[in-house]
């Protein structure tokens, strides 16, 4: 310990002002801060804080991910080996391994763009770096599906950071969810790596992990996909999943949202620590049960309405999307009270937008995005009420 | 029965070195300071020079703005220094005790036989009207406006803060005399705690009491305010402490100045943390003599770690503190990874930390920030301490963007920066919150007067 702050102390000058390597001071100052904490003392205001700081937040959330981020792992190699038929033959492990091989490039790419452009930028603005791109780059890899190139990753990572974050003024000035902008620009300018039925299931082996698969334009739909064409997912004669499939995540779909229990160990470590709103994520679940309730006895005809509530909420990303980024505390509703609504409206939107939108069968995504813009709106109409009420106050005075 | 009011927002930090019960008698100090920057507002303009001699209650300093509020010597002696800072603004001016102890003579004085201007007159005379504060703006208040009320706390929920009932002890008579006079002036309100036994407060005449239970801020001023009477816009609150209280009580009841305070000593590196007394102004060496551990590099703060000032061993009391609080500036530094680290010694108010499931652990903190600067990012952070019906977030950012419509409908003019204090302290983006608050009110202040 005592060596490495000597040898940072000792290289310390170069990186200041003058210096050889001033160029990569907000570099320099990063891996300086995230290891050491910083011995600056209070110089005006309280004589005392906190122990709490960004980091230690934007860590927890990392940390809430894992699980889901290991299962998805696993979940990959399970899909490749049934898409080859040897899914008798191959040992959790190896399927893990390969999932692990297949998700590594996405999360390095991820990082390494989102990273590099938030270094620059600190450079540039002469600020301390940021700890928000920490969890954004760890979610990017997580909603994408496993078939998406790792080019078409590096450009939408690099266009959420530059046009969702740092033009707003960077970490805690973003409107909308960062890594959910990532998603949307797939979705628009390449839509063919985000949706359709190929791109759910690796088919290549990997480095001798994984198997290849020989059939050709192997196809493989995911499971809200196969509602929107009418196909019985549960309990009819083609069951196309059982109910442990959908809780665990056994099932094609974007690499960290499949299954339900991973997710809710998230949930657990997000809620105990206080670090994500139980009301938002709260009003997610209930916005989504009641609009589900709402179509399956209003729109009979309909396949994806006719799915029960509770499959709504465990399939697609819908608990992802609740737990994980509804809850991004910079772009969710800020108010006690408007997290509620904020929360409502999510779930609402997503089943709506499932239901009715015949283009794509999945509505997690624009659900969070619409709410992320109109959750100012909601806050505002929150302290408005504050406000008419300190003004009522004035006028009963006079 | 009085009004009880439960306040549930807000946090006590329970920090090591909380005062013992005793009274230790220290010798008296040499030097006494007075330092014009802990009248807000106020522009000084001195009376005195070098080898000058005053007696306790003879002006040293009036405000440029209105001359008749003066600022008195705590002691009597001679004059030593005018210190001046940067453009010749004056930091301190410092008086040598002649260990005598004289104060200018006032007559006594029935106070409630007397009208509203003759107490400003003879408050203004002896030097004690520039101890009451005034909201908006948390200012010291000015002798022509007429406040709607005046509050006074009679209890501080500060960490370590000194505990009312041991300074009033021996003073019950004074402090209802500061009170009566200050009931000529306009309606009182003294809001007390729930826990408070002595029938000086319970029972105090001439004023309106609310009982309040609860954390800290449940002691501050604001808060009390905010809960009983809010200030609305274009009125005029005026609030002093209830020490000060009974420096009224003294000049009206014996027609002397008598700027004797109760002191606490504490903090987790002052040994047998303890009560103690010293004039006003008081040098804070012999307070502190041979009460320091000095495992650490130490800040000697004057005042309570949430708003006190740092200040050195050879510093002086401010002129509203009763208290001196030493903790370590760097405990454990050069920390590594510590925001991954368990951190067990820790205190934080985020579950992310285990202190929460101690609460009765009592802890040494020190002066770090432990983390950098960063945008507001967590939200409902500010509102869980803090207990007025305003929106601390919103407030903030409207003082950051310089709002000023945004500002007073947000409420700007109910608050003080001392009300941010806790919101500082659990800030994970670490922003300066009582700097802002208190440039917003400058602000607001140089547009409105």
């Amino acid at each position: 310990m005592k060596f490495l702050r000597n040898y940072l102390n000792k290289i310390k000058p170069k990186f200041e002002e003058g210096g050889k390597l001033h160029a990569f001071r907000s570099l320099f100052d990063g891996f300086e801060t995230f290891l050491f904490v910083p011995n600056d003392t209070a110089k005006n205001g309280v004589n005392i804080h906190d122990a709490i700081d960004s980091k230690r937040i934007m860590s927890i959330v990392v940390i809430a991910l894992m699980p889901a981020l290991l299962v998805g792992m696993y979940n990959i190699g399970l899909q490749n080996a049934i898409a080859a038929g040897v899914a008798d033959t191959t040992s959790w492990f190896s399927m893990f391994l390969f999932g692990l091989m297949v998700t590594l490039p996405k999360i390095v790419v991820s990082y390494v763009v989102g990273l590099g452009i938030e270094f620059t930028v600190a450079q540039w603005k002469k600020e301390e770096i940021h700890e928000g791109f920490l969890v954004s780059g760890m979610i990017i890899p997580m909603i994408v599906p496993v078939g998406c190139p790792l080019w078409v990753l590096a450009v939408a990572t690099a266009f959420a950071v530059i046009f969702a974050k740092e033009v707003f003024g960077g970490t805690g000035m973003n409107i909308v969810n960062v890594a959910l902008i990532a998603r949307a620009f797939i979705f628009f300018a390449y839509p063919s790596v985000i949706s359709g039925d190929g791109v759910w299931v690796a088919t290549e082996s990997v480095m001798g992990f994984g198997a290849d698969v020989t059939v050709d334009g192997y196809t493989c739909a995911t499971a809200l996909q196969h509602a929107a064409n009418n196909v019985p997912l549960v309990g009819a004669s083609a069951d196309v999943l059982t109910t442990n499939d959908m809780l665990f995540g056994f099932m094609p779909g974007s690499i960290g949202e499949t299954s339900v229990i991973a997710i809710a160990i998230g949930a657990v470590i997000l809620l105990y620590t206080g670090v994500a709103s139980w009301k938002t994520m709260f009003s997610v679940f209930a916005g989504g049960i009641l609009m589900s309730v709402l179509f399956q006895h209003t729109l009979p005809d309909n396949p994806v309405a006719q799915i029960p509530a509770w499959q709504h909420l465990v399939l697609g990303g819908f608990c992802f999307g609740a737990v994980f980024m509804a809850t991004d505390p910079v772009t969710s509703a800020r108010t006690e009270t408007g997290k509620y609504i904020y929360g409502l409206g999510i779930g609402a939107m997503a089943i709506l937008i499932r239901v009715l939108n015949p283009g794509y069968p999945e509505g997690m995504m624009l659900a969070i995005l619409l709410m992320n813009v109109t959750a100012p709106f909601i806050d505002y109409c929150v302290v408005q009420s504050n406000i008419n009420a300190r003004a009522k106050r004035l006028t009963k005075k006079n | 029965m009085h009004r009880v009011v439960k306040i549930s927002k807000g946090l006590d930090i329970n920090l090591k070195g909380a005062p013992a019960a005793e009274f230790v008698s220290i010798e008296p100090a040499k030097l006494y300071a007075l330092m014009p920057a802990d009248f807000t507002r106020v522009t000084p303009k001195v009376v005195v020079k070098p080898e000058d001699v005053v007696k306790a209650g003879d002006p040293l300093f009036f405000d440029k703005e209105n001359p008749e509020i003066q600022f008195v010597s705590p002691v009597s002696g001679k004059v030593v220094a005018v210190n001046r800072g940067e453009r010749r603004r004056v930091l301190s001016i410092v008086v040598e005790s002649d260990g005598k102890f004289e104060s200018v003579e006032y007559k006594a004085k029935d106070v409630l036989s007397l009208s509203a201007e003759e107490v400003k007159a003879d408050l203004l005379k002896a030097g004690l009207f520039g101890f009451i504060r005034q909201r908006p703006y948390d200012v010291i208040a000015t002798p022509g406006d007429a406040p709607r009320t005046i509050f006074v706390s009679a209890f501080d929920s500060k960490p370590l803060a000194v505990d009312f009932e041991v300074a009033l002890k021996g003073n019950e008579e004074d402090f209802q005399t500061g009170l009566d006079a200050l009931s000529r002036i306009a309606p009182v309100c003294l809001g007390i705690r729930d826990d408070q036994k002595s029938t000086a407060l319970n029972v105090a005449k001439n004023v309106k009491t609310t009982i309040f239970s609860g954390p800290h801020p449940a002691g501050n001023v604001g808060v009390q305010i905010n809960k009983t009477q809010p200030v609305n816009k274009g009125e005029i609150v005026w609030t002093i402490g209830a020490e000060e209280v009974i420096f009224i009580g003294r000049l009206f009841n014996r027609g002397k100045i008598d700027f004797t305070r109760t002191i606490a000593l504490v903090g987790s590196e002052v040994k047998n943390p303890a009560y103690s007394s010293a004039l006003l102004g008081a040098q804070i060496t012999n307070l502190l003599s041979g009460r320091l551990d000095d495992k650490y590099e130490l800040r000697v703060i004057d005042g309570n770690v949430l708003t006190g000032k740092v200040t050195t061993t050879e510093g002086f009391l401010g002129a509203f503190s009763n208290e001196i609080t030493v903790i370590p500036e760097i405990m454990g530094g050069d920390e590594m990874l510590g925001w991954a680290m368990p951190r067990f010694s820790m205190y934080s108010t985020s579950r992310s930390y285990f202190s929460w499931l101690s609460p009765k652990r009592k802890y040494a903190i020190d002066a770090r920030i432990k983390g950098g600067e960063r945008h507001m990012i967590m939200s409902n952070e500010y509102d869980k301490v803090f207990p007025m019906d305003i929106y601390p977030e919103y407030l903030i950012k409207a003082i950051i963007t310089g709002n000023i419509d945004k500002m007073e409908q947000l409420g700007i003019y109910e608050v003080a920066p001392e009300d941010f204090a806790l919101c500082e302290f659990v800030d994970s983006s670490k922003l300066e919150l009582q700097r802002i608050v208190r440039e917003g009110l400058d602000k607001l202040r140089a547009e409105m007067c």
